[in-house]
């Protein structure tokens, strides 16, 4: 078959919703765009842990520190999913930790803001996950395999994130005047952010268009994006907070939330690295890769070991 | 870590999950993980992940795939050792069936009256 003929039985399955195995001829840009997006997404998971972990042992009461700890170790869980997806496209793990730590790998410019209070668990359980699990249900049907199989997983588990977050959230809205103006100035902080997730406008996003053919985005950015905007203008009004927008409102005509614009230039300052927390993320990635390396190395050392010993006594 | 010395593709059953034919030596190797959901169920193919050894690998796959009880019993099988059917002679491959739908009991024209059948 020649390459043409390749490409357009690549498209018809895509086409016929047949999902791309690891095996399977694939075009070298579908290869390519996977294995950025995917490993992205698991660095995500990955860095998105450290935000988070600040505030385990300060967590307010034993429940909530299990919960957070349980959280963290989720987010672990899909780095793993995700980087297991990215290696059937013939990138190795090592190969994408080191695109991570030397800077040259993005990963979601969210986890390079700082949780100064407790809220912010919350907040980022409601908002950061939320936007997350609206990104990520439409992933459940991506074209490739492995990828769809991954994200189904990383869903069933993402929900709970969202909904302990909204209960810490809950609790510090029906609390002191304190509480209240705590759990208010988390969500100012976070919500733009939050709405930032689903990355560029439409008409700035070069890269959509290709890949809402190959099936592996199925909604455009700012389709999710007026999909979040429209459920959590509605679910703080169960918090008796707002959501830090003059220009949010209800939009009779379109049926939708119209809202104000967004500073695509905090975007791209923080994408770029120059965000309040890059530099300390990365370090505390790096930091722990370097620390763990005795450990990996050990295990394999033992490993190899008995391996041989068992192969003397086999013998 | 001789999964990553073969420079030969090795494809999992359950997902054709590949090893890349990576450089690093020092590397754990990669296992593809089965898990067994409840007594009476077979081993489900769940995903692969590194591991130093069998044991370790056994251990990870716990914490990993069966934190909410999803599993009763954990197979590991590192990956290098699944061998794979391939999806470009798929159509060759399979053809044998194509032709026998005498296989299929709706290949069966039968009156309506006859019951239990």
């Amino acid at each position: 078959m020649s390459l043409i003929e390749f490409e357009t039985t690549f498209q018809d399955k895509v086409d016929q919703d047949i999902r791309i195995e690891p095996k399977d001829w694939m075009p070298d840009a579908y290869r390519k765009t996977l294995i950025r997006q995917i490993s992205q997404h698991a660095h995500s998971e990955i860095v998105g842990m450290l935000p988070e972990a600040n505030w385990i042992t300060r967590a307010p009461t034993l429940r909530r520190k299990a919960t957070l700890i349980a959280k963290v170790q989720d987010e672990a869980g899909h780095g793993l999913y995700l980087y297991s997806a990215a290696e059937t496209l013939g990138i190795t793990r090592d190969e994408m930790i080191g695109q991570l730590h030397s800077g040259k790998a993005k990963y979601s410019s969210i986890f390079n803001y700082p949780t100064l209070t407790w809220a912010d668990m919350g907040a980022i359980g409601w908002l950061v996950d939320g936007a997350a699990i609206m990104n990520q249900v439409p992933l459940c049907r991506a074209s490739y395999g492995p990828y769809a199989r991954a994200m189904v997983r990383i869903c069933k588990e993402e929900s709970f994130h969202q909904r302990q977050g909204f209960e810490i959230l809950l609790v510090l809205s029906r609390g002191s005047e304190e509480q209240r103006r705590m759990c208010q100035d988390s969500i100012n902080r976070w919500w733009w952010p939050s709405v930032m997730m689903f990355g560029p406008s439409d008409d700035a996003s070069p890269n959509s268009e290709q890949s809402m053919r190959w099936k592996i985005k199925r909604f455009s950015n700012d389709d999710l994006r007026q999909r979040f905007v429209d459920i959590c203008a509605e679910q703080v009004k169960l918090l008796g907070m707002t959501l830090p927008d003059p220009d949010l409102k209800w939009n009779e005509e379109r049926g939708h939330f119209d809202f104000g614009p967004i500073d695509w230039e905090e975007f791209r300052n923080v994408i770029n690295g120059n965000g309040p927390c890059n530099k300390e993320r990365l370090a505390a990635r790096v930091k722990a890769h370097e620390d763990g390396a005795w450990v990996r190395d050990a295990a394999l050392a033992h490993a190899q070991k008995r391996a041989a010993k068992e192969g003397q006594e086999a013998a | 870590m001789e999964n990553n010395q073969n420079n030969q593709r090795v494809v999992a059953a359950g997902s054709g999950q590949t090893a890349g034919a990576g450089s690093d030596r020092s590397a754990w190797p990669l296992w593809e993980i089965f898990i067994r959901s409840k007594q009476g169920l077979d081993h489900k193919h769940i995903g692969s992940l590194h591991a130093a050894d069998a044991a370790m690998a056994i251990e990870n796959a716990r914490d990993v795939y069966t934190r909410r009880m999803e599993g009763v019993s954990i197979w590991v099988v590192e990956s290098k050792y699944v061998h794979a059917s391939n999806p470009d002679e798929a159509a060759s491959f399979y053809d044998p069936a194509n032709d026998k739908v005498y296989r299929h009991p709706t290949f069966y024209d039968l009156p309506d009256e006859l019951k239990h059948m």
